[in-house]
């Protein structure tokens, strides 16, 4: 059975099993009318040109796992940033984990969606917030037709989060192939500052397609810093829809590093309502193989007098592909607008491979957008200039490939995440140097 | 030390270096001028490994060991050093991250464990306050930004660094003012000894009043035309290039 069957019968079931007096029901039951419609996205789709997911699409997905599976934290302690203290909401095979999670209450909510869906006291934020900024297109939909799981976040306002927030999804392999929709709600109210970290780790080598989305809504001066760790191994594939919704004088950064898996696509949306607000959305792209990663931006300027910054690095090695299409738009009524966008691509291997698309739609007079899409070698004088000095070949190409991504690395702010960045670097690179720049 | 003997050497196909012969032995500063075009910093280049160059008869030998097959870090493990005509900038990477990355790996060649990371420190110190170097400077992005004596005086910070056998300095004058000039010459002076050698290229003879040369060689058209003690280089600096010139048109 194709894919798109087998989510289209299975959704039937799902409903039975849920509450169908939840006030989300009409909501999934209107996003699988639009799946049912329009399916998977083909090549003919303009934002899916380059990348394909036709070789992802092909396996027998299990999409309900059947089973709660247990994996020790000493197998996956790794994959934590465990350095620090921090909540963690840990799910195994789309299945929450509560032995591997650090969940609260106090303060703010740092729960379970399923919870958030199903008791009364959330009910009011998700009347308000669910579902209100995510996508209504195939592939957002369908992960609205089936949420039921993921990261519940409620930050009430004037709350300094001091531990950051970590979401994780591990997939056993205990499948032979698993389709995982985690579905993520994040709300910081006025002048509250959370930093959250995000990563899909898959287990073993069985085929596994996440079609996660992630809702963030910064409100009034809220202050939301939100990382994105993308190194799965290579028959592991992910389509993140993330979608944030500013409101005035809030400051929102998403960092994504991509590194692994074997096809890679995000959907990144920004949406600023609200004067004077700050959106930062940045990137660092290393892959090989045949990895693909393909990385869509949306800034949307609705009102006056805010800025974006969108600074995306990759490096290609081998016939590995990439993608970026970052679009810019900026309502008429967004005067004032500094918009900035850069693209630097660096191809090791004539075999790889970027498109890169800049697209900015200017309806306002009086704005500053400026964008630079550059696809470049590694700088042949100055790897000579380092081997002079003997620094070895492969060692002199790593150092210039770090110091390419460096400017993206300098704006995270929690230094574990830098250090353990760049180790996976380093990792990737196949060096043993340290990169204290 | 140094042995180049009949060298010849190419860039898409158009020879350049055409029969050199130079011997370097240690503790000689040789001092090589010429006109522009002559070659000075393709034979820098060749000595040093650049692979866009192609020795296409004679060889080098280094210490004994024959280069020409050797990639330039491994010159580099070896002890020499070129400091650059034109350093080139690295963002991303700062002067301290790279001459401590250049250190290990040289060291790691040698299979020597990594400088301890105080006696580093140290080094730096030291060497940075004899080229008057301000720290702050340390930690900026390599070459990027510098004005020209600063590069230079960055290049020489490094050969210090690096405690090369064998200096090749390619017009590390050239964007000098007298000050710099003097602060550059001085660690040169400073770093000399009877077990390490220095190559100077320079078209002018005012660095020669600095670094004093037992040797002066005038290359012209790929090859050494004319060899002497210090006094070729006023010779040239009063006559110019011309009359080599022509003294060579007329052999």
């Amino acid at each position: 059975m194709e894919l798109k069957d087998k989510l289209v019968t299975s959704f039937m079931a799902f409903e039975d099993r849920i509450d169908v007096d939840s006030p989300v029901h009409d909501i999934r039951s209107e996003a699988m009318k639009t799946f049912e419609a329009d399916g998977f996205p083909g090549k003919k789709n303009e934002d899916w040109k380059y990348t394909s997911l036709k070789s992802v699409l092909k396996h027998d997905y299990s999409v309900f796992p059947k089973q709660e599976n247990h994996i020790d934290y000493q197998a996956v302690k790794k994959y934590f940033i465990h350095d620090i203290d921090t909540y963690k909401i840990v799910f195994v095979d789309g299945k929450y984990s509560s032995y591997l999670s650090e969940t609260t209450h106090e303060g703010i909510d740092v729960c379970l969606m399923s919870s958030a869906l199903n008791k009364p006291k959330y009910r009011l934020i998700i009347e308000n917030y669910f579902n209100k900024i995510a996508g209504k297109d195939s592939i957002t939909s369908l992960n609205t037709a089936f949420s039921q799981e993921g990261a519940y976040i409620h930050i009430p306002k004037n709350k300094l989060v001091a531990k950051p927030i970590q979401i994780i999804h591990f997939a056993t392999g205990n499948e032979s192939a698993l389709m995982l929709q985690p579905r993520n709600l994040i709300v910081v109210d006025e002048n509250s500052h959370v930093q959250i970290i995000e990563r899909h780790q898959s287990l073993t080598d069985n085929p596994v397609l996440t079609n996660s989305v992630t809702e963030i809504y910064s409100n009034k001066r809220a202050i939301v810093d939100y990382y994105k760790i993308q190194n799965d191994n290579e028959n592991a594939s992910l389509i993140d829809n993330t979608f944030v919704n500013q409101k005035r004088e809030s400051h929102s950064s998403v960092h994504t590093f991509s590194f692994g898996g074997k096809l890679t696509r995000n959907n990144l949306s920004f949406f600023q309502n609200g004067e004077r607000i700050d959106s930062t959305l940045k990137g660092v792209t290393i892959i090989g193989k045949k990895q693909h990663v393909d990385h869509n931006t949306l800034v949307h300027h609705i009102e006056p007098n805010c800025e974006s910054h969108q600074d995306y690095k990759g490096i290609y090695a081998d016939s590995s592909s990439g993608v970026f299409n970052g679009k810019v738009l900026v309502s008429k009524e967004a005067q004032k607008t500094n918009a900035f966008q850069a693209n630097n691509n660096i191809l090791l291997s004539d075999k790889a491979s970027i498109n890169t698309k800049p697209q900015l739609e200017i309806f306002a007079d009086d704005v500053k957008c400026t964008h630079g899409c550059t696809i470049g070698q590694l700088d042949e004088s100055a790897m000579f200039y380092m081997r002079s000095r003997g620094i070895p070949e492969k060692e002199a190409k790593a150092l210039l490939m770090f110091a390419f991504s460096n400017n993206v690395l300098s704006s995270v702010k929690i230094p574990e995440i830098k250090e353990r960045i760049t180790k996976i670097i380093a990792n990737k690179l196949g060096v043993n140097i340290g990169f204290d720049l | 030390m140094l042995k180049i003997s009949n060298l010849h050497a190419s860039v898409n196909d158009k020879a350049i270096l055409k029969g050199i012969n130079l011997e370097v032995k240690p503790g000689e500063v040789h001092a090589i001028m010429g006109p522009n075009g002559s070659g000075k910093s393709t034979l820098a280049s060749v000595i040093a490994g650049k692979e866009e160059y192609e020795v296409t008869e004679g060889s080098i030998s280094f210490g004994g060991d024959i280069l020409d097959e050797m990639d330039a870090e491994e010159r580099a493990h070896k002890g020499i050093f070129l400091s650059f005509q034109y350093p080139i900038e690295i963002p991303g990477v700062s002067v301290t991250n790279f001459i401590k990355t250049a250190i290990n790996e040289t060291r790691k060649a040698k299979g020597l464990d990594n400088m301890p990371a105080k006696e580093m420190l140290k080094m730096i110190r030291e060497k940075s306050e004899m080229l008057a170097i301000d720290r702050k400077f340390l930690s900026r992005s390599l070459n990027e930004g510098f004005s020209g004596g600063e590069k230079k005086r960055n290049e020489i910070f490094q050969m210090a660094m690096l405690e090369p056998k064998l200096a090749i300095l390619d017009e590390t004058d050239s964007g000098l003012d007298i000050d710099a000039l003097r602060i550059v010459a001085d660690g040169v002076n400073k770093f000399k000894s009877k077990d390490n050698a220095v190559i100077v290229i320079t078209h002018y003879q005012r660095l020669l009043d600095h670094i004093v040369p037992d040797f002066v060689h005038v290359i012209h058209n790929g090859r050494i035309v004319k060899t002497g003690t210090k006094e070729l280089a006023y010779e040239l600096e009063e006559k110019g290039y011309d009359w080599i010139k022509e003294e060579e048109a007329n052999a």
